[in-house]
């Protein structure tokens, strides 16, 4: 291809009541052509009922080398998670 | 049995398996790899649809000739697709105003015979009418596109128009076979989808800046069995596998 068309990302809901879930990415000149695209290349085996488009380029994605100042402190925060509380016996729900 | 209704629906399997034929050639040889699978799988909706109308066509024939024995076993002069399925597939301009041609056609024709009284084709129609309809989206979406794009596309999709519009006329042809099977309400009137099809491709090729070409000399003969010198070799790739090892299964 001479001229680069746009990068797309693609999310497919499988199941009404799921979540879209990112499948993937294509190229295409606009959103009409990247959304039959999607469908052609995404749902053709019955994956899904709904699909999403993203510009790629609207995408602002954390860096890896972010990862250690971003991720690694919540590594020993264990009290975060609900589960870490003993519920008192008494309390009522 | 009448033999106007068998005739009928092989008319209609023929169609769907030699479109589909020439449409599997761009597999691996569409302009990008988007566009490559979406082109495969238009090509095996027709072929999907094909399998079920030979299926049908030789049920009501009734000498137990089953899809392939259809598909792969007849000879030129049997086959009786119109001629515009069996062009070259061209350039891409070509592939795509053929097939948008097509799929209009499709599209008003499975609607019309959703009301078969061959309930077997009515419930065939039906699913084919879903599938042309996003057909049409596609191949309008690219004529648009070709006809409203570049100077060089502009042009690619005119003289695709000009070389396939001749060919159109086909589609619409009433003789004694059709007659009969619409007098029995097995075949849809073409004279309402020959109107709705005119009005439908104008209205897409006035937004693609394309221009209706004259009325040239209608090409037909396909349905006769008349072929264009292209069928042949068509033919010969589909059926080698089958000839060469005749009843072979994958």
């Amino acid at each position: 291809m001479a001229v680069r068309l746009p990068l797309w990302e693609v999310f497919v809901r499988s199941r009404r009541g799921l979540d879209h879930k990112h499948v993937g990415s294509l190229h295409a000149a606009d959103p009409e052509q990247a959304m039959q695209a999607a469908r052609d290349t995404y749902t053709r085996r019955q994956e899904g009922c709904s699909i999403w488009l993203v510009k790629s380029e609207d995408i602002h994605a954390s860096q890896p080398e972010d990862d250690g100042a971003f991720f690694d402190p919540a590594e020993d925060k264990v009290y975060r998670h609900p589960t870490f509380y003993d519920v008192p016996e008494d309390l009522k729900l | 049995m009448n033999d106007s209704h068998f005739r009928y629906v092989l008319r209609l399997g023929d169609d769907a398996l030699i479109l589909g034929q020439r449409l599997s050639q761009w597999c691996g040889h569409s302009p990008f790899l988007e566009e490559d699978i979406a082109l495969a799988n238009t090509a095996l909706d027709h072929v999907g649809r094909a399998r079920m109308l030979l299926t049908r066509a030789g049920e009501l024939e009734g000498v137990g000739r089953d899809e392939d024995a259809l598909a792969y076993f007849r000879d030129e002069r049997d086959y009786t697709n119109c001629l515009i399925a069996e062009l070259p597939v061209g350039d891409f301009a070509f592939t795509m105003v053929r097939q948008f041609l097509c799929d209009v056609f499709h599209h008003e024709l499975y609607g019309a015979l959703m009301r078969s009284t061959d309930e077997q084709l009515a419930g065939i129609a039906q699913k084919s009418v879903k599938e042309s309809a996003y057909h049409v989206k596609r191949s309008s979406e690219w004529v648009k596109r070709l006809g409203d794009g570049t100077e060089e596309s502009h042009q690619r999709a005119q003289d695709a128009l000009e070389e396939v519009w001749a060919f159109a006329n086909e589609l619409f042809e009433v003789d004694d076979t059709i007659a009969d099977a619409i007098e029995i309400g097995v075949a849809a009137d073409l004279a309402p989808i020959e109107a709705r099809w005119q009005e439908r491709v104008g209205e897409t090729l006035r937004t693609a800046t394309l221009a209706t070409p004259e009325q040239a000399w209608p090409q037909t003969g396909g349905r006769q069995g008349l072929h264009t010198e292209h069928m042949g070799r068509l033919l010969a790739e589909m059926q080698s596998v089958q000839r060469a090892y005749p009843g072979n299964q994958w």
